[in-house]
């Protein structure tokens, strides 16, 4: 009783304030329009490590350019530009 | 109505120089034949594959911008299917933005290019070298 009425509130464990990195769509920002399935090293950053396309809440890339994104590293899979299976990829 | 593709296709590893450039030419030439107009060619050379395609570990390369009526595209394809020397290939339209980076693209290959042009089988290695030299020196 008396911490609220002195205005203020204890916690056991203090509020940990981390203050996140707001994500950001790396193409909107850098103005490309066309995401090309030629560039696998480009790709790989879209990947994990046994080389699964990464979801957008990781990314942070926009839907638009998520589509774009997926549909190139198929295109690279296709020409073996990517594996579509693999363990420890970069 | 003409619109504006992009051809990729591997080749065996088996094959020669000149069995290359033979099978190259009859692409362009297939191209030319159908009323079509090569753009742009790029040779990528033997590259590892990322997996094994036909209990092969790599191939060659080979890049062919071109305009075209959209029914030549299939028997382009044809063509490759029955081409034993093709174990892949891909074709994809260019719409308005990825003609805009394939130009681009082809900029900044040309400038590449343009800069070794003494040294065309190694590109940009000199440099490194100069770079690691110096750095010794230090």
């Amino acid at each position: 009783m008396a911490a609220v009425e002195n205005n203020e509130i204890r916690y056991l464990n203090p509020p940990t304030v981390d203050v996140r990195k707001k994500k950001y769509c790396r193409f909107k920002k850098a103005g490309i329009k066309y995401v090309d399935y030629k560039d696998p090293e480009f790709l790989k950053k879209f990947l994990n490590e046994q080389g699964k396309i990464l979801p957008r809440r990781i990314t942070g890339t926009s839907l638009k350019f998520q589509r774009k994104v997926a549909q190139a590293i198929k295109r690279a899979r296709s020409l073996a530009l990517l594996p579509y299976v693999t363990d420890l990829l970069k | 109505m003409i619109k504006q593709y992009e051809t990729v296709f591997i080749a065996t590893p088996v094959l020669s120089d000149t069995q290359m450039k033979e099978a190259v030419a009859k692409y362009t030439d297939l191209i030319k034949a159908n009323g079509g107009e090569v753009v742009y060619e790029e040779d990528w050379g033997l590259k590892q594959l990322a997996y094994p395609i036909q209990h092969k570990t790599s191939g060659f390369y080979y890049l062919i911008q071109f305009k075209a009526d959209p029914q030549f595209v299939n028997t382009l394809e044809t063509q490759y299917h029955r081409d034993e020397r093709i174990i892949r290939f891909l074709t994809v339209a260019l719409d308005k933005d990825s003609i805009a980076y394939a130009e681009h693209r082809r900029q900044r290959g040309a400038t590449k290019a343009a800069a070794p042009a003494a040294a065309e089988e190694i590109p940009a290695e000199p440099e490194v070298d100069a770079e690691t030299e110096a750095n010794e020196e230090e």
